[in-house]
């Protein structure tokens, strides 16, 4: 299988010499093609800044980051647009749609700005509405859609131009637990179906619990790692619950 | 420690708002400069009449001031309110710290206080400094001479300046105060999740719409400028213009949106569905401040161009209209007596005169308006229902006029037995005098006819004016029966010897016993006197309502572009996360102010068309014409204020949301 993502060695410091905080301290891992990985921790782990620095969003103080080949980290300019717009597909939090637009422009914003033709737009947002199951609510506004709705949109959005690697943070993270679960499906569905490669964060353990692998993080570094396997949800559920209660009150709090 | 907050949270904001600050301080200086128009007085050396001008225009631009004062007012109002709206988070924490809604309106009260005092101190330092430089443009309008360079300071302007911007911010205080103490501290608290409503539109409500204004509009520059006879439609137009301006900015950002929705090809390229989208809500938000722009607008471009319109004409005919110094007339109705003898009457001396030409006019019962017209009279009656057709057209004999002609340097005519020449220069009238000439015309006096020589109106005049009103004089054969003359005029054209303004003085110490014995005179010092008056009225209101509506209207498209700013930064943002580059971010942030600010301008552009369309038919009366450099100048006007005002709002914009946002 392609390595898809290999994150070597990389450093992320805040703050200046004097009072010096280590928000990554030596990370390295490697994503396949069609895994679905999940990275988990508290808040202030520093989960999220390595997402950021995986998206290009924020930049590494030492260390590479390859995605399919391509080190990121030394990406500049129209090249560093380039690749977001081509190779990675983001799932936010707070779905970062624009509520001037209807979901049928939100979505197609990420195909017009690669400068694709009308027609591959119409039929393929026509395809990934089905997929994600937002055929009804393609003409409204993000304000008149649930949360869930939102965030289906927002899936469609990052997947629809077939890239590389799918970056979600905490995409659960504001909907309840209905919707939550039918995210997770649909990403479930992404993934195995599509072969679509996806890297999670979170700190929920169910939410968690739909990935194949699972990274834990704790102070910048490492902890512990988990592999789904040929566990049943349910199995891999209660694992992560116990390596949650091994890394202390930090996360506890968090179920 | 409510004024330290309030101290801060100017400097924070100062940035952002600068280009509001910046308003209010030209709105200070620019009510000061053109209220201390008296104080110009100082600095040049005018005449009596000139002073009485100046005077005059002073008033004028007093009365104007009130006007622009309410315009300034809500200008402030409207800002002010904007600005409190985007704070309602800040007045939450407020709340919850634990103040009072009363300190929260202290705190608001004191930096309200604050940035008025602020521009106004600014303004009024500006102003004074500006208003130096406006005794230059005045002495170049009444081709004064700088007697001395004198520091120019208005008492009187800078406390009314004090006065009216303390009432505007009276209300103001008491309008936030008044929104203040309205919160509740839950919708302050969730003001800036919510954002801005989102309106959505039908979008085939809003086509509909948008149809519909195009259609009233049609019908309202139908009526301006094509059905000018009645007032009462007049009137109609201008109502129907607002309310079809109105519902074209109700309609035109959904009318646009489903135009390019249809055309796949601009519709789905690059950033142009966010583009329109973002356009289309803005519009959409702000539809009543939109279209009171336009108007704004519409009207800074149709006063200001006809105001230059009127001075263009006026300065270029005012040379033409007064060739000698001074003209003496007296009347058949009086005893009559001639202008000469009417002067020595009164104890005038003819040698202050370098020389002098004399001449009659006379007034045959079957010479006037009428029988000249005769063959084009239908049509003009059709025209100018109110024309008074027995009007006399008064004759002159040749050699009469000639002498005038000589003394005024114009041409001299010689005639045959049964000849006339028509002289006129009055802009409305000359097509149809000129259409019946060409037709070919017979007057009669007496038993004997007399045809025109040639095919049309000659150029020429006797009586002085400020502007080309000479209707028509019929040059005669000197073989005209003057006993037949129903009403006789004799002129005295004369140019003064030596020094002619102080000529001018000494002749004007006679004129109130003239006029007591039933005598008329103009002089050229007194119609060049009021003319350059006029047009100093003329292009000092164009400039001061022209430059504050500009400012007005810039400004609140400014703040409501800046403001949402802080909105749009999370929008680029996102734009930037799935891969936009920067160029293209700039290139849509440009486009999309470059079409918030080019709309009403566009609107009021067409608007103004057919505006000045309908001014100039008015104005033709007064024989100005609407000239290229009246567009120039209005052009150049609106470039450089409301280009300014945009070019800012861009950068400061882009400013905004390209930085870091933690």
């Amino acid at each position: 299988m392609e390595k898809i993502l290999k994150v070597a060695n990389i450093e992320k410091y805040y703050g200046n010499r004097g009072n010096l905080t280590k928000a990554i301290n030596n990370i390295s891992f490697d994503v396949y093609e069609g895994e679905f990985v999940g990275i988990m921790g508290a808040s202030g782990s520093g989960k999220t800044t390595l997402l950021n620095c995986i998206a290009t969003i924020d930049k590494v103080t030492s260390g590479h980051i390859f995605i399919s080949g391509t080190d990121v980290t030394e990406l500049k300019g129209e090249g560093l647009n380039k690749f977001r717009r081509e190779d990675l597909g983001f799932i936010f939090q707070d779905f970062n749609l624009l509520d001037t637009l209807t979901a049928y422009e939100n979505i197609a914003l990420a195909l017009t700005i690669q400068g694709k033709k009308p027609k591959e737009i119409e039929n393929k947002i026509q395809e990934v509405a089905k997929t994600l199951n937002i055929e009804k609510i393609l003409n409204k506004f993000p304000y008149q859609m649930s949360g869930g709705e939102k965030q289906r949109v927002a899936a469609a959005r990052a997947i629809i131009t077939n890239p590389k690697l799918i970056l979600a943070d905490e995409p659960t993270g504001a909907l309840d637990s209905k919707s939550s679960r039918m995210l997770l499906e649909k990403l479930e569905e992404l993934n195995q179906k599509l072969k679509a490669t996806i890297l999670m964060v979170t700190h929920d353990a169910y939410t968690a619990s739909y990935c194949s692998k699972i990274y834990f993080i704790k102070d910048g570094k490492i902890f512990n790692e988990l592999v789904k396997g040929n566990d049943t949800r349910k199995e891999f559920f209660d694992k992560i619950i116990d390596v949650v209660t091994l890394l202390g009150g930090d996360l506890n709090d968090a179920l | 420690m409510l004024f330290k907050l309030s101290f801060k949270n100017i400097k924070k904001s100062f940035k952002d708002y600068a280009i509001y600050f910046l308003t209010l301080v030209l709105g200070v200086a620019i009510f000061y400069v053109f209220n201390s128009m008296d104080s110009q007085e100082a600095m040049l050396e005018l005449n009596e009449g000139e002073k009485d001008i100046i005077d005059l225009m002073n008033e004028f631009l007093g009365g104007v001031s009130i006007f622009v004062a309410i315009v300034l007012g809500f200008l402030i109002i409207y800002a002010s309110r904007f600005l409190i709206k985007r704070r309602k988070k800040e007045f939450g924490i407020y709340l919850t710290l634990g103040m009072s809604k009363k300190d929260v309106s202290k705190i608001l009260l004191m930096e309200t206080f604050f940035i008025g005092l602020i521009s106004l101190v600014a303004g009024l330092f500006i102003g004074i400094i500006a208003s130096q430089f406006m005794s230059i443009v005045v002495a170049n309008l009444f081709e004064a001479d700088m007697s001395k360079f004198t520091f120019v300071f208005s008492k009187i302007a800078t406390v009314k300046t004090i006065i009216y911007y303390f009432i505007i911010y009276l209300i103001v205080m008491i309008f936030n105060v008044f929104a203040v103490s309205k919160y509740k501290l839950i919708d302050l608290f969730n003001a800036s999740k919510k954002g801005e409503k989102i309106k959505v539109r039908n979008l085939y409500l809003s086509v509909f719409i948008f149809l519909l204004a195009v259609v009233i509009l049609g019908i309202a520059y139908y009526f301006a400028t094509q059905r000018l006879d009645s007032l009462n439609l007049f009137g109609t137009s201008i109502i129907l213009g607002i309310i079809g301006t109105f519902l074209l900015f109700f309609g035109i950002s959904g009318f646009v949106l489903k135009l390019v929705q249809n055309n796949k090809k601009i519709y789905l390229k690059n950033l142009n569905i966010f583009i329109l989208r973002q356009i289309n809500s803005k519009i959409n938000t702000t539809v009543f401040s939109m279209s009171i722009i336009c108007l704004l607008l519409f009207f800074t471009i149709t006063i200001f161009s006809s105001a230059w319109s009127v001075n263009m004409t006026l300065k270029k005919d005012l040379k033409y209209g007064t060739p000698a110094d001074l003209l003496v007339y007296t009347f058949a109705e009086t005893d009559m007596e001639t202008a000469k003898e009417a002067l020595n009457k009164v104890g005038y001396s003819l040698n202050n005169f370098s020389n002098y030409a004399e001449a009659y006019s006379y007034g045959f019962d079957k010479v006037n308006v009428g029988t000249l017209l005769t063959p084009v009279l239908d049509e003009v009656l059709k025209d100018y229902p109110n024309l008074l057709a027995d009007n006399y057209i008064p004759v002159m004999k040749v050699s009469d006029y000639n002498k005038i002609a000589t003394l005024y340097g114009n041409n001299t005519f010689t005639l045959k037995d049964d000849e006339f020449i028509l002289i006129a220069d009055y802009k409305q009238m000359l097509p149809y005098e000129n259409k019946a000439l060409k037709e070919g015309v017979t007057l009669q006096i007496g038993n004997k006819e007399y045809h025109n020589k040639y095919p049309k109106c000659l150029e020429g005049l006797v009586q002085m004016s400020g502007n080309r009103s000479n209707t028509g004089i019929v040059i005669a054969p000197d073989n005209i029966d003057i006993n037949l003359s129903k009403t006789t005029r004799n002129y005295l054209a004369a140019n003064f010897k030596g020094n002619k303004e102080k000529a001018n003085d000494k002749f004007m110490k006679y004129t109130e016993k003239l006029s007591t014995i039933g005598a008329a005179y103009d002089t050229k010092i007194d119609i060049y006197t009021a003319s350059t008056g006029l047009r100093a009225i003329m292009i000092f209101i164009g400039l001061y309502l022209g430059i504050i509506f500009l400012i007005s209207s810039a400004a609140i498209l400014a703040l409501k572009e800046l403001s949402d700013s802080s909105d749009n930064k999370e929008k680029y943002e996102m734009l930037k996360k799935i891969g936009v580059d920067n160029k293209n971010l700039n290139k849509a942030l440009f486009i999309q102010i470059g079409i918030f600010f080019a709309l009403p301008l566009l609107i009021a552009i067409i608007h103004s068309v057919f505006g000045i369309m309908s001014a100039s038919k008015i104005m033709e009366s007064m024989s100005v014409n609407t000239n290229l450099s009246s567009i120039i100048m209005t052009a150049l006007l609106i470039v450089v204020i409301y280009g300014g005002y945009f070019i800012v709002t861009y950068f400061t914009s882009k400013r905004i949301i390209s930085e870091k946002s933690d």
